[in-house]
C-alpha cells in the first residue's frame, strides 16, 4: 500500500509540475467552461426564481462538459507524448498509475470548479459558497474523476477517443450526476443534512464502488 | 560507463528466454513461435527488415505487451506471473524517448527514479546524467535538446535503476559517429558488468563490432541465430535479404 501511494504521489507531482509549467489543460478547459456558462445567459432571462430552479443544472452542465474535456486529455497527453509506455514500464502496482492520474484529474476539476464560482455569481447572481453545496460538489467530482480516469485510459487506445469517452462516461456517471444536481438544488434551497444527506450518501457510495472497481480492472485496461 | 551496469536483480538461467512466443494484432502476426535466449554478459543483436517483429519482441521482453502464446522469462522471472519483477530487472529504450518534453532531463530522471523506487533519486539522476555526458543540458527542457542528446537522456532513463537486462530498440538510428560511440560504450559496459543487452539494428556489421550474438527475424519468425564470431556480415546480410517464409 505504501509503495502504491508513493508511486501515485510521484505521478501526481509530475502532472502538477507539468501543468503549472504549460497550463495547456487548465486554460483550455476553463475557457470552455466560461463559454458554456456564458451562453446560457442568452437562452433565458436569469430571474431569481428561474435561477433558483435551474441554477444547479446550469452549473453541472458547465462542469460536466468541462470534466469530459479535461479527462479526455489525462491519458491522451501521455499517449501523444509517447510517455504512456514510460509509466507502463514502471515496476509499480497498476493501481498506483490509476490513483496518480485520478488525483491529477480531481485537482484539475476542483481548480476549474473553484475558478468558476465567481463567474456564476457575476453571470447569474448565483452564490455557490454554501458548505453543503461544496460537500456535494467535492464528492461528485471524485466520482466523476473515478469513472472518467478509467474510461480515459480505455479510450486512449481507440481511434474515436474523443467520442468514446463521453459515450462511455456519461451513462455510467448518471447516478452521480443526478445526485450532484439534486443535492446542489437542496443545498441552494437552504436545506441541511436533512435534504442533502441522502444525495450525498448516494454519491459517496458511488465513489467507493467505482474507486474500488476501477483500481481492480485498471491493470487490464492498460494492456495493449 | 561502469557503475550503472551492476545488476541488482537475482538472476538465474538466461537473461531472456522466449519459448514459442507468438503475438498477433488482429489478423497480423507480429511474432510467430519464436524461441530465443539471451545470455548474461553478452550482447544479442536482433536483425530484421521493418515489420520483421524486432520491436514487438523487445516490447514483449520488457513486459510492455503480453504475448498471444508462449512464455517469456526475464532474469529468471516469468513475465506472466511476475511482471513487476521483470520490469524492475529490465531497462527499455524504444523508438520514442519516453521523456516529458516540458521537463528538463534532470526532472525527467528524478521522476522516473522515484517511480522506480531508486534510493536517493536526486543523486542517482545526477550520476546517470554525468555518465551519459548530459550534465551540461540537465536544466534545459527536453524539447530544446538535439535528437542525439535526447537519445542519451532516454538511455540514461533506461539505466536509472541499474537493470540486469537492457533492451534497446534501434538505439543507433539517427545518431552521428559520436552518438554511436556512446551507445557502443553503454552496451559494452552493461555486458562487461555481467548484465545482458538485447538491441535491434539494421547494420549487420554491428554484431561484429560488439562481438555479440545475433538473431535474424523474418516475417515474425526467427530465421537464424548465432555468434558473430561464427559468421560474416555478408552472411547475415544474406539471411536478411532471403525471402520471408509464407504465412
Amino acid at each position: 500500500m505504501r509503495e502504491t501511494l508513493r508511486a501515485a504521489l510521484t505521478i501526481y507531482a509530475k502532472d502538477v509540475r507539468l501543468e503549472l509549467r504549460t497550463r495547456e489543460t487548465l486554460f483550455s478547459v476553463l475557457a470552455f467552461a466560461f463559454v458554456v456558462a456564458f451562453i446560457f445567459t442568452f437562452a433565458f432571462e436569469p430571474s431569481p426564481q428561474l435561477i433558483a430552479s435551474i441554477g444547479p443544472g446550469i452549473v453541472w452542465v458547465a462542469w460536466i462538459f468541462t470534466a469530459v474535456l479535461g479527462m479526455n486529455r489525462t491519458f491522451l497527453l501521455e499517449h501523444e507524448r509517447g510517455t504512456l509506455d514510460g509509466l507502463r514500464l514502471a515496476p509499480v502496482p497498476r493501481e498506483a498509475l490509476y490513483l496518480g492520474k485520478l488525483l491529477s484529474v480531481v485537482t484539475l476539476l476542483v481548480a476549474v470548479e473553484a475558478l468558476m464560482l465567481p463567474a456564476f455569481l457575476v453571470l447569474y447572481d448565483l452564490s455557490l459558497f454554501n458548505v453543503w453545496f461544496i460537500a456535494v460538489a467535492l464528492a461528485a467530482t471524485v466520482g466523476i474523476a473515478a469513472v472518467g480516469t478509467l474510461f480515459s485510459a480505455i479510450a486512449v487506445h481507440t481511434r474515436a477517443r474523443e467520442v468514446l469517452l463521453p459515450m462511455l462516461f456519461l451513462p455510467v456517471a448518471l447516478p452521480v450526476l443526478i445526485g450532484a444536481v439534486s443535492g446542489a438544488r437542496e443545498a441552494l434551497d437552504g436545506e441541511g443534512w436533512g435534504g442533502v444527506g441522502g444525495w450525498l450518501q448516494l454519491i459517496i457510495a458511488f465513489d467507493v464502488v467505482f474507486l474500488v472497481l476501477s483500481s481492480l480492472v485498471f491493470e487490464y485496461v492498460l494492456e495493449e | 560507463m561502469t557503475e550503472q551496469s551492476a545488476p541488482t536483480t537475482p538472476r538465474s538461467g538466461h537473461a531472456l528466454e522466449l519459448r514459442g512466443v507468438s503475438k498477433t494484432y488482429g489478423s497480423t502476426h507480429a511474432l510467430r513461435n519464436v524461441d530465443l535466449d539471451a545470455a548474461w554478459g553478452r550482447v544479442l543483436v536482433l536483425f530484421g527488415h521493418n515489420g520483421a517483429g524486432k520491436s514487438t519482441l523487445l516490447r514483449v521482453a520488457a513486459a510492455l505487451i503480453k504475448p498471444t502464446a508462449g512464455s517469456v522469462a526475464t532474469a529468471g522471472f516469468d513475465a506472466d506471473g511476475h511482471a513487476g519483477r521483470v520490469r524492475a530487472a529490465t531497462g527499455y529504450a524504444g523508438h520514442g524517448t519516453l521523456l516529458y518534453d516540458d521537463l528538463t532531463p534532470e526532472e525527467n530522471l528524478r521522476f522516473y527514479a522515484r517511480l522506480y523506487g531508486v534510493a536517493r533519486p536526486e543523486e542517482r539522476a545526477a550520476e546517470v546524467l554525468r555518465d551519459v555526458g548530459a550534465e551540461r543540458w540537465a536544466q534545459r527542457r527536453v524539447r530544446g535538446l538535439s535528437n542525439g542528446m535526447q537519445k542519451r537522456v532516454a538511455i540514461a532513463r533506461a539505466l536509472l535503476h541499474r537493470p540486469a537486462l537492457l533492451l534497446l530498440d534501434e538505439p543507433y538510428a539517427g545518431l552521428d559517429v559520436q552518438g554511436r560511440g556512446f551507445v557502443d560504450a553503454v552496451v559494452r559496459a552493461v555486458a562487461a558488468g555481467g548484465g545482458a543487452v538485447v538491441l535491434s539494428a539494421h547494420d549487420p556489421a554491428l554484431a561484429f563490432a560488439l562481438d555479440g550474438d545475433f538473431a535474424v527475424l523474418r516475417g515474425g519468425r526467427l530465421a537464424a541465430t548465432g555468434e558473430a564470431a561464427g559468421a560474416t556480415p555478408d552472411e547475415i546480410a544474406a539471411l536478411l535479404s532471403a525471402p520471408a517464409e509464407a504465412a
